[in-house]
């Protein structure tokens, strides 16, 4: 293992943008043309109309991180970026399981370990019911091996969704942007101080 | 339609609303715009443009290229010499993957273009439709900002905010790509408005001035200050400021090639040329001196050699308008993020005048020591055979430096940069980032196309002439007049260079064949002329630049000369190699 590998870190990258075609990749081919995999990525309407909310989450240390937002923040349809780390962020990632009804209904034991996992039911047939869990990595990870004996069907897991700790939200920074000359609040030299955490531009 | 245009060429919005064509639309754009001169090649997805082209002939000056990649390097040669957005015009398909070469050098140097491209109609988008090519997704790297349009009420917002987004902030290339259906489309058209303002986009940041105080702070305590600039300065229009910052500050400063001409060539402050074949002194100097004050450059690779030995000694001021470049590759100490413009003046107003007379005779030192092994044998050899540096030593004895250069890519062109004279900014019009082989001949004649008061000279190797020398038929057509200077070594230099120091001479694949160029350029009507005796060669300078209209003067240089000083990759700067 290098110098390097043992600062990385898992990395919550929050990225307020517009809504416009194209941007997805543009966002993308930062992380690509670096050679830096995305682990996790979801894109979705952010709590002000018309502004989508991207959180990223790469492995990678703090310094390339900051390179990485400040290169995405400069695209012209990107307002904002933040990054964190896991103990900045509230995170969950969402999983569905399938299994068979008549294990489920026959082994009492599995439905212990559903209980037990804080699964809910989403979907009841004859034929097949679909749980559903929210939680970290490990707990979504640790559901499927438990029910891997009991002949799971078919699973899926969302990407991670994570909530800024230390973060006001975004409608009082949009009206600084909407604003022919933003105020300080919006620009400010105050990031490129070394050691802070959050980076805000 | 006469009635049409004289309510559209109103530049403020009209109540009254007329119909027009998407083609239309965008030619109004333009010309609000300021565009005079339109870089271009029609093809079957812009007819509808080049269709309305035709009407405004007078107004826009459209330049027929012999390629797109010809197109766009015109465009960014008009862009740098005039300092307005270079424009450019390309069909769909091959026509738009022929502009990737020059977007990406646009990219990479900050100029700003507004490519418009020609679309397949909307329909038969992702069919695979005959010249579609998904242009939006390649060229997205290589722009600052791409968008497709596809109905033609979109044109004139997404025009004014491509030419907002190119020109302001840190500038660069911008590509919209229209679909043939918007282009015919007739709408309702309200009028052109200039963009100043796009929400998610702040290209001019609010300078704070504690960063300003803390910079004079430690300007005013160096003892070894060096200041290092870039095109950023050209770029801000600020080569008053910049010059008066260091004619203050009495701080010896050195340029990166982009930089070359902010301040002349022969200003006393002005120290020399940095990076791989930058002078003696501002290299190894570099590593001598406390603050290190970076204004508008990016700390290229070719300028700190390697990073981990680059000026660890000293205190780092780097003054940038993009947050991203800074701390990228050389961390500052004290980072002014702004708009040079406004910082600079700020900066000069705290910093104590002051003259570093004995720091800046080390430079003068190393000057010396460069001359005597370098210079004097490449401005003034003994050899039978020419050198690249007495044919830019001569052609600056006759144009005084007034001239603008254009420079190529490789060994002609470090020499080139090395030893022009400059008296003025706008001057020094190379391929930087990118190192674009190609890049000069068409970007000379966008050059002079911007400057048309001013001589313009393309120097060219024999390698990078041939791949785009097709412009000739541009020059041809065009009329324009443009000065082209072959320096033909018979070789691709500067890999035969590397190849010579650092693979044991192993030569593969560097000896290039060329044709009779005075020939080609007799085919193409341009009168040449071809010198292998140096005492020809101040008159065949000045028959060129005395010649009415274009003139190829091809020179016949020694074979094997390499270019020196040289920091070997790898290295530091200070390790640099005079020989």
């Amino acid at each position: 293992m290098s110098d390097q590998d043992i600062e990385k870190q898992e990395f919550n990258i929050t990225v307020y943008t517009e809504n416009q075609i194209g941007l997805l990749n543009r966002i993308a081919i930062i992380f690509t043309r670096r050679k830096i995999n995305i682990e996790s990525l979801n894109t979705s309407p952010s709590e002000i109309d018309r502004i989508h909310r991207f959180n990223i989450v790469i492995n990678e240390s703090e310094d390339v991180v900051r390179k990485l937002t400040r290169q995405i923040e400069k695209q012209v349809e990107v307002l904002k970026v933040y990054y964190h780390t896991n103990e900045d962020v509230i995170w969950q990632e969402m999983a569905l399981y399938k299994v068979s009804t008549d294990v489920i209904a026959e082994r009492v034991s599995v439905e212990r370990l559903l209980r037990e996992n804080g699964a809910r039911v989403v979907t009841l047939r004859k034929d097949y019911t679909v749980f559903e869990t929210t939680g970290h990595r490990e707990e979504t990870d640790n559901l499927i091996s438990i029910l891997q004996p009991y002949g799971l069907i078919e699973f899926v897991r969302s990407a991670r969704v994570a909530i800024i700790k230390d973060s006001d939200g975004f409608n009082s920074k949009l009206r600084e942007f909407e604003r022919l000359e933003p105020g300080e609040d919006v620009i400010e030299n105050e990031y490129l101080n070394k050691g802070q955490k959050v980076f805000t531009m | 339609m006469e009635a049409i245009q004289e309510i559209l060429t109103e530049s403020t919005p009209k109540q009254t609303a007329v119909e027009v064509s998407g083609s239309v639309a965008l030619l109004e754009a333009l010309l609000t715009e300021g565009v005079d001169t339109i870089f271009g090649y029609p093809g079957g997805a812009i007819m509808p443009i080049y269709d309305a082209l035709f009407d405004y002939n007078e107004k826009l000056n459209h330049i027929l290229v012999r390629h797109e990649q010809g197109g766009i390097h015109a465009g960014q040669g008009y862009a740098r010499t005039s300092g307005k957005v270079g424009v450019v015009f390309a069909t769909s398909g091959p026509g738009a993957t022929n502009l990737v070469t020059g977007l990406a050098d646009a990219q990479i140097d900050s100029t700003p273009l507004v490519c418009i491209t020609g679309q397949v109609f909307a329909h038969l988008l992702g069919t695979d439709a005959f010249q579609e090519t998904d242009v939006i997704n390649i060229t997205t790297p290589v722009t600052k900002w791409n968008y497709q349009v596809t109905d033609a009420t979109e044109i004139p917002e997404v025009i004014a905010k491509a030419f907002y987004i190119a020109k302001s902030g840190r500038p660069g290339p911008v590509l919209i790509d229209i679909t043939k259906n918007a282009q015919i489309q007739l709408f309702n058209y309200q009028g052109y408005t200039k963009c100043n303002h796009i929400r998610s986009y702040r290209p001019k940041p609010i300078v704070r001035p504690q960063y300003i105080e803390q910079a004079a702070a430690l300007i005013n305590e160096a003892k070894k200050p060096f200041i290092l600039w870039g095109q950023g300065v050209i770029l801000g229009s600020a080569e008053q400021e910049f010059k008066t910052f260091v004619e203050k500050s009495g701080i010896p400063a050195a340029w990166t090639i982009l930089g070359a001409g902010a301040i002349s060539t022969d200003h006393p402050l002005n120290v020399g040329m940095l990076g791989m074949h930058g002078n003696y002194g501002p290299n190894v100097l570099t590593n001598e001196c406390d603050v290190l004050i970076a204004i508008g450059m990016r700390f290229d690779d070719r300028v700190t050699g390697r990073l981990d030995k680059y000026a660890k000694q000293a205190k780092v001021i780097h003054l940038d308008i993009d947050p991203a470049e800074i701390d990228k590759n050389v961390k500052s100490t004290v980072p002014v993020w702004g708009d040079c413009k406004e910082t600079l003046p700020m900066l000069t107003a705290l910093v104590e005048k002051k003259e570093h007379t004995e720091w800046l005779a080390k430079f003068n030192d190393y000057t010396r020591q460069e001359v005597e092994q370098v210079i004097e044998k490449e401005l003034n050899p003994t050899t039978p055979e020419m050198t690249m540096g007495e044919v830019i030593k001569q052609l600056n004895e006759i144009t005084k430096g007034e001239a603008v250069i254009v420079t190529d890519v490789g060994q002609h062109q470090m020499v080139a940069c090395r030893y022009a004279k400059l008296n003025n900014t706008r001057s020094n019009i190379t391929s930087g980032g990118l190192g674009t082989m190609g890049f000069a001949l068409p970007a000379a004649i966008g050059a002079k196309f911007g400057a048309q008061d001013r001589t313009v000279v393309a120097i060219i190797g024999d390698g990078g002439f041939q791949m785009t020398c097709q412009e000739m038929g541009t020059i041809m057509q065009s009329g324009i007049d443009v000065k082209i200077i072959i320096l033909n070594n018979r070789f691709l230099g500067m890999v035969r260079q590397w190849q010579e120091l650092f693979n044991s001479r192993r030569y593969s694949f560097v000896d290039i064949q060329s044709p009779d160029f005075v020939a080609l350029a007799a085919a193409y009507r341009i009168p040449g002329k071809m010198i292998d005796d140096r005492k020809d060669l101040p008159s065949a300078l000045n028959e060129m630049l005395n010649n009415k209209g274009s003139f190829l003067l091809e020179v016949m240089v020694t074979k094997e000369n390499n270019v020196f000083p040289m920091v070997p990759q790898g290295c530091s700067v200070s390790e640099i190699r005079l020989k």
